[in-house]
C-alpha cells in the first residue's frame, strides 16, 4: 500500500474564519475514503483544496507525490489529467450533449483516434447506466440523477487512478443512490481506483467507505472504520451513526 | 519510448494466426497501437488466437481498441480466441464488452435545401412565439402596473431605490462624457458652417434645440439601454436558471412586483432625471466652443436660449425619457424570463436584449418625433 494523499497540519481560513485548524490524514492507494461531518465543517473545502480548486493557507497536502502549494503551472497541468472529479450536481458543459461532454478530455488531450474516442465514451456512458439515446441530448434535458451519472462518466474518461466525488448520492432516490454506490465499488474493483468522497449518506458510509474522517470543530474528530466508530464511546460522534 | 506496445504474429498455416500483445497498451501509447492493429486482417474463416500475457499495462482505451478489432475481425467472419488473460485484464474486459457501444449513433442526412426551409420555418414560428409571448407578458406588465398603483403599498421602495441607484446614478459619469462630447461635436460642426455666414449666434438654437430634443434623450436612453437592459436579462435570466423565480412564484412572491416593477419604475424614474442632466451638459459643451471659436460669450448664449428657444424643445426631449426607459425595462425583463436552463442561452439573450432595447428605442423616437412634427409641435 502506498499513500496517495497526504495532508499534513493543514491550516484553512477565509480572513479571519479558520475552517481547518491544523488537520492532518494519509489517503491509502485502493481505498475509497470519506469525508464526513457536519455543514459547514469545510468537507468540500478540503476536497477542493486536493483538486486545485482552493488555496491552503498553511500546512502541506500532498497529491500523488506533489505538494499541492508549490506545483508549477506545467506540473498542475500534468496532474490534474491524473484525477477526475465529479461536482456535486454534476456540473456538466450545458452547451455541450453529454457524448461531448465526455469526449472533450480525451480530445483535448490524447492522440486516440477518434471513432475510439467515441466507442470509449459510449461504453463509460452505459458503464454508469446511462442508454444509449440520452448521448445526443444535452445536459438541460437530462434529471438530476443521470446528469450525475453522465458527470461520473465524464469523470471517468481519462481513465484517473483517483477520483473525487462531492456527495454522489445526495438527490437521488434510495434504489438509484445504492445503484450508485455499487457502480463505485464495481469501478473500484476493475479499474482499481482509489475513491475521495464528501457525503453524508448513511448507506454508503456503511457499505461502500474503507476508511473516513469525521470533520468538527474544525478539526478531525475521528478517523478509522465504521467498525472502529461503533465502538467508540464518545457521544458526538454516535450521531453518525444513526 | 520503453515498452512501447507491439503485436508478434506468428502464423501457424494460411488461416490460423497466434498474436502475441506485448507492452504497455494504455491511452498515451493508443496512436501507435491503433496502426498496428488496422491492418490486421485475414482470410474468411480465419482463427485469431490473441494471446493477453505479455501485456505490462493497460487501461479502458487500450482493451477498448482490441475490443474494437476482434468486432472487425468477427464480422469478416473470422474466429478470435483468447488466451492468457489475467484476472484483473478479463474482469475489465469482461465489463467493457458489456457496455461495447454495438448499434452506431444515427445521424440525420443533412440536405441543405431541406435544412435551409427547415431553419427559415424554424425561424418564422419562433419569431410569431416570442412576439405573443412578449404580447402575453406586456399584458400581464399592464394588469401587475395597474394592481400596484391601486394598492401603492405594494411598490418595493427599497428595490426600486436601488435599481434607481445601480442604473441612473451610476451611469453619470458615462453620460457626462458622451453629453458633453455631443456638444461639442454639434457646435464644432456647426461653427464652421455658421462661420461662412456671419451667423454666428444662430449657433445657440442649434445646439440647443438638437441637444435637448432629440440627442440628449436619445443618447441617454442608448447608454442605459447598454448598461441596464443587459443587466436586468442577466440577473433575471441567472435567477430563473438557479430557480430563485420559481422559489419566488412557490412562496408567493409575485415575480412581477419583487424583479420587474422594480426595474421598471426605477428607469421611468432615473431616465428623465439622467436625461436633464444630459440636456445640462451637452448645452454647457456647446456654449464652451461657442466661446472659444465663434466669440459667442456664456452670457449671450444664456440670454439667446432665453429669447429663441421655446420651452416645448425642451419638455418633449423630457416626455420621451420615461418612454424609453420603460421600453429599455420592458425588454431587458422580458428577455430575462425568457432564458432557459443552459448557461449558453444567458449570452445569447443578453446579446438580443441590448440589440432590440436600443432598436425599439430609436425606432420609439423616429415614431415620436413624426409624430409631433406631423402634429405641429
Amino acid at each position: 500500500m502506498s499513500i496517495l494523499i497526504e495532508a499534513k497540519k493543514v491550516v484553512t481560513s477565509f480572513g479571519k474564519n479558520i475552517i481547518h485548524d491544523g488537520i492532518s490524514f494519509a489517503i491509502q492507494k485502493g481505498e475509497i475514503f470519506g469525508l464526513l461531518g457536519g455543514s459547514g465543517s469545510g468537507k468540500t473545502t478540503l476536497l477542493r483544496e486536493m483538486i486545485l480548486l482552493q488555496k491552503v493557507t498553511q500546512g502541506e497536502m500532498n497529491v500523488l507525490g506533489h505538494n499541492v502549494s508549490e506545483l508549477s503551472s506545467s506540473e498542475a497541468w500534468a496532474l490534474r489529467q491524473k484525477w477526475g472529479v465529479l461536482f456535486q450536481f454534476g456540473a456538466l458543459f450545458t452547451s455541450l450533449t453529454i457524448l461531448e461532454n465526455v469526449t472533450i478530455a480525451l480530445k483535448e488531450y490524447t492522440d486516440i483516434p477518434d471513432y475510439l474516442i467515441e466507442e470509449s465514451a459510449r461504453m463509460k456512458l452505459s458503464l454508469v447506466g446511462l442508454p444509449p439515446k440520452v448521448t445526443t441530448m444535452f445536459p438541460s434535458e437530462l434529471s438530476g440523477g443521470m446528469k450525475k451519472r453522465a458527470g461520473l462518466a465524464r469523470a471517468l474518461a481519462l481513465d484517473p487512478k483517483l477520483l473525487f466525488l462531492d456527495e454522489p448520492t445526495s438527490g437521488l432516490d434510495p434504489h438509484s443512490a445504492r445503484g450508485f454506490d455499487e457502480l463505485i465499488l464495481n469501478l473500484r474493483e476493475t479499474l482499481g481506483i482509489t475513491v475521495v468522497m464528501v457525503t453524508h449518506d448513511k448507506d454508503t458510509i456503511e457499505h461502500v467507505l474503507d476508511r473516513f474522517i469525521i470533520l468538527g470543530n474544525k478539526k478531525i474528530l475521528f478517523d478509522g472504520t465504521m467498525n472502529m466508530l461503533r465502538q467508540t464511546s464518545d457521544a458526538s460522534l454516535k450521531t453518525f451513526l444513526n | 519510448m520503453q515498452n512501447t506496445p507491439f503485436l508478434h504474429i506468428a502464423q501457424t498455416n494460411s488461416t490460423t494466426f497466434d498474436i502475441t500483445l506485448c507492452g504497455i497498451w494504455t491511452r498515451d501509447s493508443i496512436a501507435t497501437i491503433d496502426k498496428i492493429l488496422k491492418p490486421l486482417t485475414g482470410k474468411p474463416h480465419s482463427l485469431f488466437r490473441f494471446n493477453f500475457t505479455a501485456i505490462e499495462d493497460f487501461d479502458t482505451h487500450g482493451i477498448m481498441l482490441i475490443l474494437h478489432t476482434i468486432k472487425r475481425l468477427e464480422s469478416l467472419t473470422c474466429t478470435v480466441e483468447r488466451i492468457g488473460q489475467s484476472v484483473h485484464f478479463s474482469k475489465l474486459l469482461t465489463i467493457c464488452e458489456a457496455h461495447f457501444p454495438n448499434e452506431p449513433i444515427i445521424v440525420k442526412n443533412h440536405f441543405f435545401l431541406l435544412d435551409y426551409l427547415e431553419n427559415t420555418g424554424k425561424t418564422v414560428i419562433e419569431g410569431y412565439k416570442t412576439l405573443t409571448s412578449f404580447f402575453s407578458f406586456t399584458g400581464e406588465l399592464a394588469h401587475a402596473v395597474a394592481e400596484v398603483l391601486f394598492k401603492p403599498a405594494r411598490i418595493r421602495i427599497k428595490a426600486m431605490l436601488y435599481h434607481i441607484e445601480h442604473s441612473g446614478a451610476s451611469a453619470i459619469p458615462i453620460i457626462f462624457l458622451t453629453s458633453f462630447l455631443i456638444g461639442i461635436v454639434i457646435a464644432y460642426q456647426g461653427a464652421t458652417q455658421l462661420e461662412k455666414f456671419g451667423a454666428n449666434i444662430f449657433i445657440v438654437e442649434m445646439v440647443t434645440i438638437s441637444a435637448l430634443r432629440e440627442l440628449a434623450p436619445l443618447l441617454t436612453a442608448i447608454v442605459v439601454a447598454g448598461r441596464s437592459s443587459s443587466a436586468y436579462t442577466a440577473q433575471i435570466g441567472v435567477m430563473k436558471i438557479t430557480d430563485e423565480v420559481d422559489a419566488m412564484s412557490a412562496m408567493g412572491f409575485s415575480p412581477w412586483d419583487f424583479l420587474v416593477i422594480p426595474r421598471l419604475f426605477a428607469l421611468i424614474i432615473a431616465l428623465p432625471l439622467l436625461v436633464l442632466f444630459a440636456d445640462i451638459i451637452s448645452v454647457f459643451g456647446g456654449m464652451v466652443i461657442a466661446t472659444t471659436k465663434l466669440d459667442v460669450s456664456f452670457t449671450e448664449f444664456i440670454d439667446r436660449i432665453a429669447e429663441t428657444v421655446a420651452l416645448k424643445h425642451f419638455i418633449i426631449g423630457l416626455v420621451k425619457a420615461p418612454i424609453f426607459g420603460a421600453i429599455i425595462a420592458t425588454i431587458g425583463c422580458f428577455r430575462g424570463f425568457q432564458i432557459d436552463s443552459s448557461t449558453e442561452s444567458v449570452g445569447k439573450y443578453t446579446t438580443i436584449s441590448v440589440v432590440n432595447a436600443i432598436f425599439w428605442v430609436i425606432a420609439m423616437d423616429a415614431i415620436i418625433s413624426v409624430f409631433l412634427t406631423e402634429l405641429g409641435l
